[in-house]
């Protein structure tokens, strides 16, 4: 079979077909989607690409073992309802998974492809297998008999919604608590409109409504109810809260006005519609930004800020851009549209003048030492190379850690330092009877996909306990 | 979702109460404690201090004044219509125990959520002494309610209309300086008002509490906007607050973030009233 597949591998493109965009300098002024999506012709040049392997190693990197060749094999049959109906056996949200996972160290970092050439394009037919079925009009799902189990997920985010779906395809009624007006998390508030636009994550909750889940938005758990209250009135209950509470750097004139956190910037632009003058709820709209930090959360915040009119937009990172935890793709989209990156430099104090508002950011350079325990090189500052860059508008991108607003009142759930939930990695239960949890509040800030991962294991798993009772 | 206006009145020239349907948070509603509305799907969320709620009946009672673009909207609001999200109890609720004699001091519509507290610290047996001010007598709200709430009830007009022809804290101050062994003061109102009291109370053996209204959006903690500068650390009004040990507080700084927006708010205001005048609205 390798023999086979190395023979296979000498005849197909090195080259994935590329992506359709729109031009960065067009862009950079619009909240519009930036990949504007395969057409059919793209998705089939790009899906005979796939070697078939008969021991794919691309499903082993995909955090819900979706079958990836079985369907781009259908794509290649031209069968696009087979193939979203194959991708969502697996993957409830195939539209969100396509645009927003970090398929180059997932699955496409395992294609076989990838040792020659490029791995084949998996993310990007995902995409539009799932763009597909949108424009066709998604089916209605079948709705199972009731168990008479009763769940309640709390947080709607991408863990919440995969095991809200996965329970209530199994026949459970399952009630969604979400503690802002929209449900979403992270997909509602964080991620800007131009990598995942809204009206996708609406249809993708109008989805799994239709499979009988309902949801509660402006209802906090820790405020209405406490968890063991919920405790007492469903069978069990998963925790999908995120880590919904924003690091500060701690250094002087943070709060100085124009200084946001990304959550508070980027839920002001995305969720309040910040960017459309229709909206009431305004953001300060900063000549000169910048951005700390260098995940895909600095990077939204950069190029939101860029599309808001900003001047000059930088990004300050501590290490260098090999150390950064953004998607590839951010990155390079983010350079293209002219965003600065000042690497291996760190903050030291934010400048305000007798109004209190932000004029500038004092950074520092940095050097990269010893690796730490995460195995990236720690950066060093380096004496005496202080030096200000201009800054109205600092948004602070170094990190969340979850709410604690959802132990308020309730006993026996562990949490260890960090305010993570201590919870059994393969099926999601935690130290509380019937409590399972889920996706960033378990791991502290990582990817949509791994949340769904996680929702999807514990939905698994809740189900298995359910049957127990 | 949607929330139904049960009541609504004007109490004061711009001042109105507003009675909604929300059973979970009167359920759940404690003294001290705030919601945040939406009126409409382009709105923005404000957080108005919870004025009163009742259990039985699952309403909640917010007082606000018409200051921005989104109150004066919300003025214009009838019994019967909706509001598109009301959400809460947010907030960590006061710390109401007996402790004595307890004075509360509100100005303007700072006496909205004095209201809950003059009752809680009531029932939980203490001695309430509630002085309550506005710059006029007509401005002046929940008289009868916070004289039925407390053990004795002052009143200051700025004007001289009605009461004491001063300040709120100059009624303090005297109560603190004869004697009166009073355990807590809580100063609810304008920032500067709860400022100029802090200082004034500062000198005299007694706990300070002042109730902040920084600018939030979520209310639980997500954005952090909020912030507060409390015995030198940052804190977060929407839950570690809204209620602070008054001397730790960092009132320029809190002043000075509630003028963040100032500028925007304005042009928001003169377009609503430009639309209003043609008859948009």
């Amino acid at each position: 079979m390798q023999e086979l597949n190395g023979e296979k591998t000498s005849k197909v493109k090195k080259e994935r077909t590329p992506m359709p965009e729109q031009p960065a300098e067009e862009r950079r002024k619009n909240f519009n989607e930036v990949a504007l999506g395969y057409t059919k012709e793209d998705a089939l040049a790009e899906a005979s690409r796939c070697l078939s392997c008969k021991e794919p190693k691309c499903v082993e990197g995909c955090p819900v073992n979706v079958d990836i060749p079985g369907f781009i094999k259908l794509v290649c049959e031209e069968n696009f309802s087979g193939a979203i109906e194959k991708i969502k056996g697996t993957n409830t949200l195939p539209a969100i998974c396509g645009r927003v996972c970090p398929q180059e160290t997932q699955c496409e970092a395992l294609c076989v492809l990838g040792k020659k050439g490029q791995p084949v394009a998996i993310g990007r037919l995902e995409r539009f297998c799932a763009d597909y079925e949108r424009q066709q009009g998604v089916k209605v799902p079948e709705i199972p008999e009731p168990t008479g189990k009763k769940v309640a997920v709390v947080g709607s985010g991408p863990a919440g919604l995969t095991a809200a779906a996965d329970l209530a395809k199994l026949g459970h009624k399952v009630t969604v608590f979400e503690s802002l007006h929209k449900a979403g998390g992270v997909l509602s508030y964080g991620i800007p409109e131009f990598r995942l636009p809204k009206e996708i994550v609406r249809q993708e909750v109008e989805y799994i409504e239709q499979l009988g889940v309902e949801f509660k938005p402006n209802y906090i758990i820790g405020r209405i109810k406490t968890l063991d209250e919920l405790c007492d009135e469903f069978d069990a209950i998963f925790l999908g809260t995120g880590a919904g509470l924003p690091s500060f750097m701690g250094i002087p004139g943070e709060n100085f006005n124009g200084v946001y956190s990304a959550n508070e910037f980027l839920t002001r632009v995305n969720l309040m519609k910040a960017y459309d003058s229709e909206y009431d709820t305004r953001v300060r709209l900063g000549k000169h930004v910048v951005v700390v930090g260098g995940g895909n959360v600095a990077m939204d915040a950069a190029r939101s800020a860029l599309r808001l009119g900003a001047e000059e937009v930088s990004i300050v990172y501590r290490r260098g851009e090999d150390e950064m935890p953004a998607r590839r793709e951010e990155i390079e989209h983010a350079k293209e549209e002219g965003i600065t990156f000042r690497l291996l430099t760190n903050p030291v104090r934010i400048l305000g003048d007798e109004k209190f508002n932000a004029t500038a950011v004092e950074c520092i350079k940095m050097e990269l030492g010893e690796p730490d325990k995460s195995g990236r090189r720690s950066p060093v500052p380096v004496e005496g190379s202080e030096f200000t860059i201009p800054a109205d508008v600092v948004v602070i991108a170094i990190g969340t850690s979850p709410n604690p607003i959802i132990f308020k009142g309730s006993e026996g759930l562990d949490q260890n330092k960090r305010g993570t939930v201590v919870a059994d990695e393969e099926t999601g239960a935690t130290s509380k009877c019937g409590v399972f949890a889920g996706g960033d509040v378990v791991t502290g800030a990582a990817t949509v996909i791994s949340a769904m991962g996680a929702g999807k294991k514990a939905a698994k798993a809740i189900d298995e306990y359910l049957k127990e009772q | 979702m949607a929330y139904k206006i049960l009541e609504k009145e004007e109490i004061a020239p711009s001042v109105h109460r507003m009675v909604i349907d929300a059973p979970d948070v009167a359920k759940a509603a404690k003294a001290g404690q705030f919601i945040i509305l939406r009126i409409n799907e382009k709105g923005e969320r404000i957080p108005l201090t919870i004025a009163d709620f009742e259990t039985e009946n699952g309403t909640v009672t917010v007082i606000f004044q018409e200051m921005g673009k989104t109150t004066k909207q919300l003025a214009k609001l009838s019994a019967g219509e909706f509001l598109e999200d009301f959400v809460g109890p947010l907030g960590t609720p006061s710390d109401i125990e007996k402790l004595g004699t307890v004075i509360l001091v509100g100005g303007g519509v700072g006496v909205a959520p004095a209201y809950p507290q003059a009752k809680a610290y009531s029932k939980a047996g203490n001695k309430v002494i509630s002085i309550i001010g506005a710059r006029n007598k007509d401005l002046l709200i929940l008289e009868d309610e916070m004289k039925n709430a407390s053990s004795e009830l002052y009143i200051a007009t700025d004007d001289g209309s009605k009461g004491h022809h001063g300040f709120v804290t100059d009624i303090m101050k005297q109560i603190l300086d004869s004697g009166e062994k009073v355990a807590r003061v809580v100063i609810i109102g304008p920032p500067i008002m709860m400022k100029v009291g802090t200082g004034v109370a500062s000198p005299y053996d007694v706990e300070i509490l002042v109730s902040l209204n920084s600018i939030m959006v979520d209310g639980t903690g997500m954005c952090g906007g909020c912030r507060v500068t409390v015995d030198g650390k940052t804190r977060f009004t929407c839950v570690d607050g809204p209620e602070f040990n008054a001397r730790k507080v960092d009132f320029v700084e809190l002043m000075n973030r509630l003028a963040m927006y100032r500028g925007e708010e304005t042009k928001a205001v003169e377009k609503y009233d430009e639309e209003c005048r043609c008859g948009l609205h």
